[in-house]
């Protein structure tokens, strides 16, 4: 679909995945992940997605521009382990199209 | 002993709406959970978000949904096991089961139902390297005991909600209180931050961000926590502050945990149940409703895991009472007997002659 874009997603074992993600669905990364079993069930997107939990933080490998932090997902990320600078929490990073070619590798889990 | 009709492992929703459920078939029901207070992740983890496709409500509150799941099962008197969780599952020789709790609480049921979500809340840990050598020996996640700091040197970390109210809360209790967060900003409720921000100006409590404790001292008990200050203008900082606790709050985190063990099918950190029929494991007598559970097709809603636990207590009924003739009851039609007594009923058509 021309609609969908590409992303790159290295999993907690280090291997990377290539997977084509909608951007009419409203999905964000975390649900991306998760649509593919890239991390197994009950390890990511605990909270469901409300910047509550940290599991689907992810690193970011490319320099695409993403949307700024909210306070929400700041505040979890300071309470976060494993944290580095590239850090974010992929449900909090809406897949839309200029995202094409994107490529993160997800935190270890905790 | 506690004893009932079936235990519930899981005080979330599904666990709630079971015991209405099972009520209506006359079967008492008992609770376990390992948190402290009944509603599972809805009052865990965001009491105050909304929730917007429970049918026939457009908008609640999940700490709202969980108080209306509790005044619609009162009357059917469930028991509560709240802050222990359930570590192990005997099964006896006439097919019931014995689950003991990790304090050590025997519970004894025909039907065990496991509503038990993502798995009960663990603290999670920080990553210091020599942690686990000091847990209970100065090193605690959870305070469950205040007094215990009574005149103690106590050092916390964390950001959110927890870490303020302790805060706050042992600064009239120990002799020193050390908040440490990794940054100057703090996510709890506005009036805890600023009570925390009256206690610091009042020399109360000693508040250091943005930093870190990234080592624990001592030769068989905590005597301090290596501490390293870092932002990014000044140089990197790091010193010793002396102390008998460390409590590090940085939220809770969900584990299958011991359920995991109890030789139950598991696929996707989820119990395998029948979905064609009533949502029993592997081990008849042990069922698994609501976020437990896995089959093809699953989805992990609230309104889901109602429709489970509806089904399952009629598997229940037939389990306790076998060969007992029973027909779903309506209860517009038969109204609710509790077993406290009351009778909750529609009123009777008034019947009355036109001139």
């Amino acid at each position: 679909m021309e609609q969908d874009v590409t992303l790159k997603i290295t999993d907690r074992d280090g291997n990377t995945h290539e997977v084509l993600a909608p951007t009419d669905m409203a999905m964000n990364l975390m649900e991306v992940v998760r649509s593919y079993e890239l991390a197994p069930e009950g390890t990511i997107g605990i909270c469901g997605g409300m910047a509550m939990c940290a599991s689907c933080q992810c690193y970011v490998m490319s320099d695409h521009e993403l949307p700024e932090m909210q306070d929400d997902e700041e505040a979890m990320l300071s309470e976060a382990f494993y944290v580095k600078d590239n850090s974010r929490l992929g449900c909090q990073i809406q897949v839309t199209p200029e995202l094409d070619g994107l490529e993160v590798e997800l935190a270890p889990e905790s | 002993m506690i004893k009932t009709d079936i235990l519930i492992i899981g005080a979330g929703p599904t666990g709630l709406f079971t015991v209405f459920e099972a009520g209506l078939l006359k079967l008492k029901c008992h609770l376990i959970d390992a948190l402290p207070q009944p509603g599972g992740q809805c009052s865990e983890i965001y009491p105050k978000k909304p929730i917007y496709d429970i049918p026939a409500y457009p908008e609640i509150l999940a700490g709202d949904l969980t108080d209306k799941l509790m005044e619609q099962c009162k009357q059917f008197e469930p028991g509560f096991t709240l802050g222990e969780r359930a570590e192990t599952i005997d099964k006896q020789e006439d097919g019931t089961f014995v689950v003991t709790t990790n304090k050590g609480t025997k519970h004894h049921a025909p039907v065990v139902a496991i509503a038990g979500g993502l798995g009960s809340f663990e603290p999670r840990k920080p990553l210091i390297h020599n942690i686990s050598h000091f847990e209970d020996k100065g090193v605690e996640y959870m305070i469950k005991e205040p007094e215990m700091y009574r005149d103690k040197k106590v050092v916390i970390a964390g950001g959110g909600d927890s870490a303020l109210d302790w805060s706050i809360f042992l600064s009239d209790v120990a002799s020193k209180v050390t908040l440490i967060h990794r940054r100057n900003e703090f996510r709890g409720h506005l009036d805890s931050v600023e009570k925390v921000q009256e206690l610091k100006n009042k020399g109360k409590i000693n508040l250091i961000t943005p930093a870190e404790v990234i080592g624990i001292v001592g030769d068989y008990e905590v005597s301090a926590v290596v501490v390293k200050e870092s932002d990014s203008i000044h140089i990197d900082k790091e010193y010793e502050i002396e102390c008998d606790h460390f409590i590090p709050l940085f939220g809770l985190s969900p584990k299958l945990g011991p359920i995991a063990n109890w030789g139950l099918e598991i696929e996707k950190n989820a119990i395998k149940v029948n979905n064609a029929l009533d949502y029993q494991t592997n081990i008849p007598g042990i069922f698994a409703i609501g976020d437990v559970n896995t089959y093809p097709g699953k989805l992990k809603l609230i309104l889901c895991g109602f429709h489970e636990a509806t089904l399952m207590c009629q598997a229940a009924y037939q389990i306790i009472n076998p060969g007992k003739r029973y027909v779903l009851k309506y209860t517009t039609v038969s109204g609710v007997d509790g077993f406290d007594g009351t009778r909750k009923e529609a009123p009777k058509a008034v019947v009355k002659a036109i001139d």
